[in-house]
């Protein structure tokens, strides 16, 4: 009976869902006031049915009702408590209600914290989350209805998907969601702004900290993600180019860029056509990487040749979302070219050598690498369509042209604070890093000539990372040093994001370049050497785990003969399907982890072991960590949320 | 400026494009009998070549001592995603054990192969490797995965390009095996 409820809340959240898209903004349109109050209430409104839909849902895994068909696929009667609530998120139906409930309440955040705004832009905004909301209930409601019933009931469920049976995966999903809707915001601000015809700076103002945070959670979520691939798939990997995590990607990509590019057309008031389409692609993007997950049209044809609507709903979707903002961008927006004649606002013009032709290189290269991970990722498809057999672009072409993309914009970063807007004298911001980037080049040099089996990818890390850090800090140290100087917290967010990308860079260089590994048969009591550590098999025996038989093996790591870690990597069989897991075991630490993961059981008690040592893995995700740190912090600057409309000497006019 | 206003056209054309191309992908994927090429092999003898065996180092296998009996040849590597969707279907049918399943490890690295094989199973007899895709020209592979049906006198019977699927081994490959199976016995 709950379930049937719950259907019922999920219509009553597509009918309020097209109210809020059709009253505001057409009353927008038209300056009728009463239409436009339809967008909070609206909102509000959808906030709770949805979350209603997304409790009844929890409520029917968490009481294991295996008479709705969603749940017996998912989980089943020996899954821990804890995976019956992340259980509502593992498969396609709970993810897509996630989605919805996060686009709800993002949504109604914006209702809540709008008030500041012109009633016209806060309808227009409210009106188009009402939109892609309205598409994404009916998409559920009508291909992929969580609360299908299955008639007989099952007796037992299947089970959640063993990979995701996993603390890592709890919170990876939410993230990477936030991140993903999040971006819904400043699109849906574009689309405002391109329907009035007016871009002001206050509104430009307005949605920067929700990018910031948006894209913080992003950031966040793609490194959740690369650490759960890296200790649970057990092959000491942290990135694989793999579709999935391609199509998360890809909206980080241009989400970066449209931060910057945001920054400027705030302050300066030019980008402002760059602003806008970024803001489409971040978010185009997110749904495109939603229809590539979700459609399986890249990872196997076959299971979704099941169900094609599925496919073609989400692509009618899509085209009316991407094709009718890039038409209306098409027709509406302001010149490209950074100066707009048309506004004429002497504030956006800006010399060759400015700061300001530095953020539209970094522009220019985040939205090329976007577009190369796109083809690539999409390669496969399309060699597919042209007949060109099944072809899928490995791991070297992302590597090899990401790169050559991001190499420039790393020397450029250090420069990115330090130079003046609109013009300056390319001498003074060289002078002030030239010393610099001479320690980073004999930094770079030392390491590699100190490094065991020295590699460029350690001269590179080393000093790509040392000209960021000390350039990063050269900039606060002026900052802090000058006259009154104060720290403002969005130049303290940029500084931990630009110092994050230094630290990022130690741990994704240095573990390509002085990460070992051995593969190799042990039997119990015998030892392998990699580096200074030797590994000793002290062998596998059985235990029996909540839903799973697991081989817990049993690995002393030795130093000089000394016992440092004692290792417990684990080969699980589930019960439900007879899935088997590879649990790697790890001893963590700043400078470096020691990894061991259990191969196949080749009789007489030996089994094939993995072992790696990964050095500065850590430093990857606290990378990632400090930029999503950043993103955080220079969404708390007072600048954001004083009064803009008390203030605003430089509007546009 | 005029450049300029064609210029904000360029976005919502480079998306068209993409949208033809995932419609593409979406009819492509209702139509699963697309991959029904007719192989000019069918028919003719297999081609014979001599490769390394991948979990055996220094062992080189050849057609003669495949011959015998009949063997599926199925060519995959780690870097298809295809392959790994076809992988279960593939394993169901080796563990029947009618006929040898011998893999054919086609432009791979080793260590990518045998790692991918202990992740996801190892459903072959033996698996060949041809990483300089020296005989797949003789063969005619122009994709992964493709599987091939050999009879007990190396005659190639069936070929299949792209990823099996249930309906395929029992609409197709069982038959065709089953034909196989009724001449040997007719011989004899």
């Amino acid at each position: 009976m709950l379930a049937e409820f719950g259907q019922v809340v999920l219509v009553l959240a597509l009918l309020v869902a097209a109210l809020q898209a059709l009253l505001p903004i057409a009353g927008a349109q038209r300056g009728l006031a009463p239409w436009m109050a339809v967008a909070r209430p609206a909102a509000y409104a959808q906030l709770v049915l949805v979350l209603g839909a997304f409790a009844i849902l929890t409520a029917a895994f968490v009481g294991q009702d295996f008479s709705l068909r969603y749940v017996a696929e998912n989980s089943n009667s020996l899954l821990p408590w804890y995976y019956r609530y992340t259980a509502v998120w593992g498969a396609h139906e709970g993810s897509l209600l996630l989605w919805a409930l996060i686009l709800a309440l993002w949504t109604g955040a914006v209702a809540r914290f709008s008030r500041r705004l012109p009633p016209q832009v806060v309808a227009r905004v409210l009106g188009v989350m009402g939109l892609v909301s309205f598409g994404f209930l009916a998409f559920l409601i009508f291909t992929s209805n969580p609360f299908a019933r299955l008639l007989p009931a099952a007796v037992e469920g299947h089970d959640l998907n063993p990979l995701l049976q996993d603390p890592g995966m709890i919170v990876h999903p939410p993230m990477l969601y936030l991140g993903y809707v999040g971006f819904s915001v400043p699109f849906a601000f574009a689309i405002a702004a391109l329907l009035g015809g007016d871009v002001d700076a206050r509104w430009l103002r307005w949605t920067r900290p929700w990018t910031n945070i948006a894209w913080a959670f992003l950031t966040a979520g793609i490194a959740l993600g690369s650490w759960w691939a890296y200790y649970e798939l057990g092959w000491g990997g942290w990135w694989f180019w793999d579709p999935v995590e391609n199509a998360s990607f890809m909206p980080w990509l241009a989400g970066t860029a449209l931060l910057h590019s945001q920054a400027v057309s705030e302050k300066r008031g030019s980008f402002v056509g760059w602003t806008l389409l970024l803001a489409i692609a971040a978010f185009s993007l997110s749904l495109l990487g939603t229809f590539l997950v979700r459609s399986g049209v890249l990872t196997s044809v076959h299971a979704f040749a099941a169900d094609p609507s599925r496919g073609l709903f989400i692509l009618i979707f899509l085209g009316i979302v991407i094709g009718g903002s890039l038409l209306l961008y098409a027709l509406r927006a302001p010149g490209f070219e950074g100066h707009d004649p048309e506004t004429d606002d002497p504030r956006s013009r800006f010399a060759p050598m400015s700061r300001e032709t530095l953020l539209l290189v970094n522009n220019l290269l985040l939205a090329s690498a976007c577009a190369m991970v796109l083809l690539g990722t999409l390669y496969p498809l399309l060699a597919d369509a042209l007949e060109l057999g099944k072809i899928s672009v490995g791991p070297p072409y992302f590597a090899l042209l990401f790169t050559l993309l991001m190499a420039p914009l790393v020397l450029l970063v250090p420069f990115g604070p330090l130079t003046r807007w609109q013009r300056e004298q390319a001498s003074r911001p060289m002078a002030l890093l030239l010393p610099w980037l001479g320690v980073a080049l004999v930094l770079g040099i030392a390491a590699f000539v100190l490094a065991p089996r020295g590699q460029w990818k350690v001269a590179a890390g080393v000093a790509g990372a040392a000209w960021v850090a000390f350039g990063t800090l050269r900039f606060a140290w002026q900052r802090l040093r000058s006259p009154g100087g104060r720290m403002s917290a969005e130049m303290l967010g940029m500084i931990l994001a630009h110092l994050g990308i230094a630290v990022f860079l130690v741990g994704a260089l240095l573990v390509e370049g002085l990460g070992q590994q051995r593969e190799l048969a042990l039997a119990p009591g015998q030892q392998v050497e990699l580096g200074k550590h030797a590994f000793r098999f002290d062998g596998v025996e059985e235990r029996q785990g909540p839903n799973y038989v697991s081989g817990l093996g049993t690995v002393t790591v030795l130093r000089d003969d000394r016992a440092i870690a004692t290792l417990h990597p684990e080969k699980r069989r589930y019960a439900s399907g007879g899935q088997v897991m590879t649990e790697g075991a790890i001893d963590a630490g700043l400078a470096r982890d020691l990894y061991v993961a259990l191969g196949e059981d080749l009789g007489d008690g030996s089994w094939a072991l993995r072992v790696y040592t990964r050095p500065f893995v850590r430093w990857i995700w606290l990378g990632a960590a400090l930029m999503a740190l950043g993103g955080l912090v220079t969404a708390t600057d007072r600048r954001f949320r004083r009064d803009a409309a008390h203030r605003e000497p430089r509007a546009t006019a | 400026m005029a450049a300029s206003k064609l210029g904000r056209w360029v976005p919502l054309l480079v998306f068209a494009g993409l949208a033809v191309l995932l419609a593409a992908g979406v009819w492509l994927s209702r139509n699963p009998n697309r991959e029904a090429l007719p192989s000019p092999l069918i028919g003719k003898p297999a081609p014979a070549f001599e490769l390394p065996v991948l979990h055996e180092p220094g062992r080189l296998a050849t057609l003669e001592e495949l011959k015998g009996a009949p063997f599926v040849l199925n060519v995959w590597g780690s870097w298809c995603v295809s392959c790994r969707a076809e992988h279960p279907v593939l394993t169901k049918f080796a563990e029947s054990k009618r006929v040898r399943v011998i893999g054919y490890n086609w432009k791979d690295e080793h260590a990518d192969a045998v790692r991918w094989l202990e992740e996801f199973g190892n459903p072959f007899w033996m698996v060949l490797v041809d990483y300089e895709g020296r005989y797949a020209i003789d063969w005619g592979i122009y994709g992964a995965p493709e599987t091939y049906l050999v009879d007990a006198g190396g005659i190639i019977r069936w070929k299949h390009v792209g990823p099996l699927t249930d309906a395929v081994v029992a609409g197709e490959l069982l038959p065709a095996l089953a034909k196989v199976e009724a001449a040997a016995e007719a011989q004899r």
